[in-house]
C-alpha cells in the first residue's frame, strides 16, 4: 500500500531569545542603537560573521517515520518533548530546519477547535468561516451543512451569535464542522480534551468510523492514554525531540507509563532552565508526608503533600499557586487553587504546599502540574505540566477492600459516610 | 494522488501566487466575514462608513476653507476637500488594516496553514465598501453645489481605485512583516499617516506648491487625487503622465511589499 506520510530527517531548530515574547519593540532597538552605537555595530558585524554564539535548541531532531495510508497513529511523549512542533509542520505552519516530508493527498490539521470562530457572527456564518479555514470549499460546506448541525445538536441557536452560545455549545458546533472535514491526511492535536464526556465519545467515534470506511490516515496527539489505546493501533513515543519508539500502542504506552513513574518525588530547576515569566518563576516541587519529608510513594490511607517553591519577581500582581492532578491515562483528577490572599503577591521565594487528604484518590499513578497564575487580568506564569509523580497505593494492613482482590474503579475512592437501617 | 512536500526553505515562485489563486474561496470567506462584521449592525456600520470622512470634511471646510482661506482652484472647498478626503481614507485605513493583518489574524495563522497573502488582500475588501459608501455624500454634494462631474469619471475611477489599492497594499504588506517582529510599529504608524495627510494634496491644491509640485508628485496619491479633482470639476486636463508615474511607482512599491512578505512569511507562526 502507498505511503501516506514520509518523514526524512526532519529537525526544527529555534534560537532562543532572551526577551521572553520572541519580539522585539523597535523603541528598543533604536534606543540601544542611540545609546552605544559602536557596541551595537560590532555586535552586528559580529553576528554577520557568526563569531556569536547562538543559543540554539533543537525541538526536533533526526525524525524519520513512515505511515501508511489509512492508519490512526497516536503521538504521546511528556510536554516539551516535540509533539507540538511536529504537528505545526506537518500542517505546515511552520518549516523544519532540515530534512523532508512527503504528504500525499489533502492534508487538514486540526489543532484546536474553532479556529477563526467570530463570536459576532452566527451558528450557521461561522460553519461556513470556520468550514472554509479548515480548507473546505464552500460547495462541500453546503452539502454538509445538515450532517454538521445535526452532530452539533445546536439547531435551535443557529441563527445566534455565538458569542451567547454556552462554551459546551461553542465546542460542539466547532468539533462538528471539524469532523465533517474530508482531508486524505488528518492531523490532530490535544483537541478532544474539550467538551463534556459524552460529546468526545462522539467525536472519537466519528474520527474512527471515517478512518476505516475511507481509508483516511490520522495522526493524533494526546495526553488522555485512554483515547490513544482506543483509536491507534500504532504509536510514537517522542522525547527530546527524537523518537524512540514506534510500535503497537500498548507497548509504547507502558514504556511511557513506567517511564513517568520513575521519574522522581522531587524534581528541582536550574535557574536558567526554570520555567516562568518576569513575575514568577518555579524552583523545584515534590512529594511530601504529613510530617514534611519526601517520599517516594504513599499509600492510600494517608495524607499526601504536594509542594513547590516558586519566585516571585515583581510585586504588582498577585499570583495564585494552583496544583492539577492528573490520572497515569492524562485525565484530570481536579484541580485546587490558594485563596486569593495579598500576601501572595510579595517578591521573595514562596512555598505552596497543597494538602490532599487521605482516602481520597484511588491506587495508582498520579502526576501534579504545578501552575502559578494571576487571575485577573488572566496570566498564567508558568505551567509545569508532570511536574512531579507519585504513585498511591494500598496499605495492605489497612486495606478497605475486604476481600476483593482488584483494583476498585475510579480515579477517587473516598471514604463515604453511609447508612443503613434495617427496616 | 496530490503530493505535498515540505522542505527548509521553499524558494519564491509563481506557484505562490498560483496558490493564492486556489485559496481564493478563503480568500472570499475572509471578506464576508469582515463586511458581515462591520455591517452586522448595518446603520452603525453604514453611519460609521459616513461620519468619519463627514466631519473631518466639515472641520477642515470650517478652519481650511473659512477660517484659513485656503485656496481650491475655485471649487467649492467642502466639495474639494471631501473628493480628496475620500481616496485618503480609503488608502489611509486600506493600508493601516493590511500592516495589521498578519498580527491581527495570529489565532488563525498560529493554527492552520493557507497562503498568507490572502489575509492582506481580503482584508482591504472592506474599505472598497466603506469607499463606496462614502462616495454618496459626494454624489449629495455635487448635486447640492450643481456640479456636472466629467463622465471620464467613471471610466477613471477603477484605474484610480487600483492605484490607491496597490499602494495600500504594497505599503501594507511591507508594514505587516515589520509588524511581526516589531510589535511597536503599529502605535507609530497612525502618526506617519497623519503626517502623511499634509504631504498629499487633500486639503490643498497641488498647485500650491508651485514650482515644487514635482516633490508631491513623488506620492503616487497626489496623482491620484489630482485625476480625481480633474475628471469630477473638470478644473484642469487630467495628468496621463502623472498617473503612468504614480502606476509604475506603485507596482515597484508592491513587488518590494510581497518581497519582503513572502521572504519573512514562513516564520511568521515562529515569533507570532
Amino acid at each position: 500500500m502507498k505511503n501516506a506520510i514520509e518523514i526524512k530527517n526532519v529537525g526544527k531548530k529555534y534560537n532562543i531569545t532572551h526577551q521572553r515574547g520572541g519580539y522585539v519593540s523597535l523603541r528598543d532597538v533604536i534606543t540601544n542603537i542611540l545609546k552605544n552605537p559602536f557596541k551595537h555595530a560590532k555586535h552586528k558585524a559580529k553576528k554577520a560573521l557568526g563569531r556569536i554564539e547562538k543559543e540554539e535548541f533543537w525541538a526536533l531532531k533526526d525524525v524519520n517515520l513512515t505511515i501508511k495510508k489509512g492508519e490512526i497513529i497516536g503521538i504521546i511523549g511528556s510536554n516539551g518533548a516535540g509533539k507540538s512542533t511536529l504537528l505545526k509542520i506537518l500542517s505546515r505552519i511552520t518549516p523544519p530546519t532540515t530534512g523532508e516530508i512527503k504528504l500525499n493527498g489533502r492534508v487538514a490539521s486540526l489543532l484546536e477547535v474553532g479556529t477563526g470562530f467570530h463570536p459576532e457572527l452566527s451558528g450557521r456564518e461561522n460553519i461556513f468561516l470556520n468550514g472554509a479555514i479548515l480548507g473546505m470549499t464552500k460547495k462541500e460546506i453546503v452539502e454538509r451543512f445538515d450532517d454538521i448541525v445535526e452532530f452539533s445538536g445546536i439547531e435551535k441557536f443557529l441563527d445566534t451569535p455565538v458569542k451567547r452560545y454556552s462554551s459546551g455549545m461553542y465546542v460542539r458546533l466547532a468539533f462538528a464542522v471539524a469532523a465533517h472535514m474530508e482531508p486524505d491526511i488528518l492531523v490532530v492535536d490535544e483537541v478532544l480534551a474539550v467538551g463534556d464526556a459524552e460529546f468526545q465519545k462522539k467525536s472519537l467515534g466519528k474520527l474512527d468510523a471515517t478512518s476505516k470506511t475511507e481509508g483516511r490516515t490520522i495522526l493524533f496527539v494526546s495526553h488522555n492514554m485512554a483515547a490513544i489505546q482506543r483509536l491507534c493501533k500504532k504509536t510514537i513515543l517522542l522525547e527530546k525531540g527524537k523518537v524512540v519508539m514506534f510500535d503497537e500502542t500498548e507497548k509504547v504506552i507502558n514504556r511511557y507509563i513506567a517511564e513517568i513513574g520513575s521519574r522522581g518525588t522531587e524534581t528541582k530547576w536550574k535557574k536558567e532552565e526554570a520555567p516562568g515569566d518576569d513575575v514568577a518563576i518555579l524552583h523545584s516541587a515534590r512529594i511530601i508526608d504529613e510530617n514534611y519529608n519526601k517520599i517516594p510513594f504513599t499509600t492510600a490511607d494517608k495524607k499526601i503533600g504536594i509542594d513547590f517553591t516558586y519566585e516571585i519577581l515583581k510585586n504588582e500582581y498577585t499570583p495564585i499557586p494552583n496544583i492539577h492532578i492528573f490520572t497515569s491515562t492524562g485525565e484530570r483528577a481536579f484541580m485546587n487553587h490558594e485563596e486569593y490572599n495579598k500576601k501572595l503577591g510579595v517578591k521573595g521565594k514562596h512555598r505552596a504546599t497543597m494538602w490532599i487528604p487521605e482516602n481520597l484518590l484511588n491506587e495508582g499513578t498520579y502526576t501534579a502540574q504545578v501552575v502559578v497564575s494571576t487571575m485577573k487580568p488572566l496570566k498564567i506564569h508558568f505551567s509545569q505540566q508532570e511536574a512531579v509523580v507519585f504513585n498511591v497505593i494500598d496499605n495492605i494492613m489497612n486495606s478497605r477492600k475486604n476481600d476483593f482482590n482488584q483494583k476498585i474503579p475510579g480515579v477517587v475512592r473516598p471514604r463515604l459516610e453511609w447508612e443503613n437501617i434495617l427496616l | 494522488m496530490k503530493t505535498i512536500v515540505i522542505k527548509p526553505k521553499k524558494t519564491f515562485s509563481w506557484n505562490d501566487f498560483k496558490e493564492v489563486w486556489q485559496y481564493r474561496e478563503l480568500a472570499y470567506f475572509f471578506a464576508w466575514r469582515d463586511i458581515k462584521v462591520r455591517y452586522k449592525q448595518t446603520f452603525v456600520g453604514v453611519a460609521w462608513a459616513i461620519f468619519q470622512p463627514f466631519m473631518a470634511m466639515v472641520v477642515f471646510s470650517v478652519f481650511f476653507g473659512g477660517l484659513a482661506k485656503m485656496p481650491s482652484d475655485g471649487i467649492p472647498y467642502p466639495i474639494f476637500v471631501y473628493s480628496g478626503l475620500l481616496f485618503w481614507q480609503f488608502f489611509s485605513t486600506a493600508l493601516t488594516e493590511t500592516s495589521n493583518s498578519l498580527v491581527g489574524n495570529a489565532g488563525i495563522i498560529t493554527k492552520v496553514y493557507f497562503p498568507r497573502l490572502i489575509l492582506p488582500i481580503s482584508g482591504i475588501v472592506t474599505k472598497f465598501v466603506d469607499f463606496g459608501i462614502a462616495s454618496l455624500i459626494l454624489v449629495g454634494l455635487m448635486f447640492y453645489y450643481n456640479f456636472v462631474p466629467n463622465l471620464i469619471i467613471i471610466l477613471i475611477l477603477p484605474l484610480l481605485l487600483l492605484i490607491t489599492f496597490i499602494a495600500a497594499v504594497g505599503g501594507g504588506l511591507f508594514l505587516a512583516s515589520v509588524n511581526v517582529k516589531y510589535r511597536d510599529v503599529r502605535y507609530i504608524l497612525p502618526y506617519f499617516i497623519q503626517m502623511m495627510l499634509f504631504v498629499t494634496p487633500v486639503i490643498y491644491p497641488a498647485s500650491i506648491a508651485g514650482k515644487y509640485s514635482w516633490i508631491l508628485a513623488m506620492n503616487p496619491m497626489t496623482g491620484v487625487i489630482k485625476a480625481s479633482r480633474a475628471a469630477l470639476f473638470g478644473n484642469a486636463p487630467i495628468n496621463w503622465e502623472l498617473l503612468g508615474i504614480s502606476l509604475i511607482a506603485v507596482l515597484i512599491l508592491l513587488v518590494i511589499g510581497v518581497v519582503f512578505f513572502k521572504k519573512t512569511e514562513r516564520h511568521f507562526a515562529d515569533i507570532v
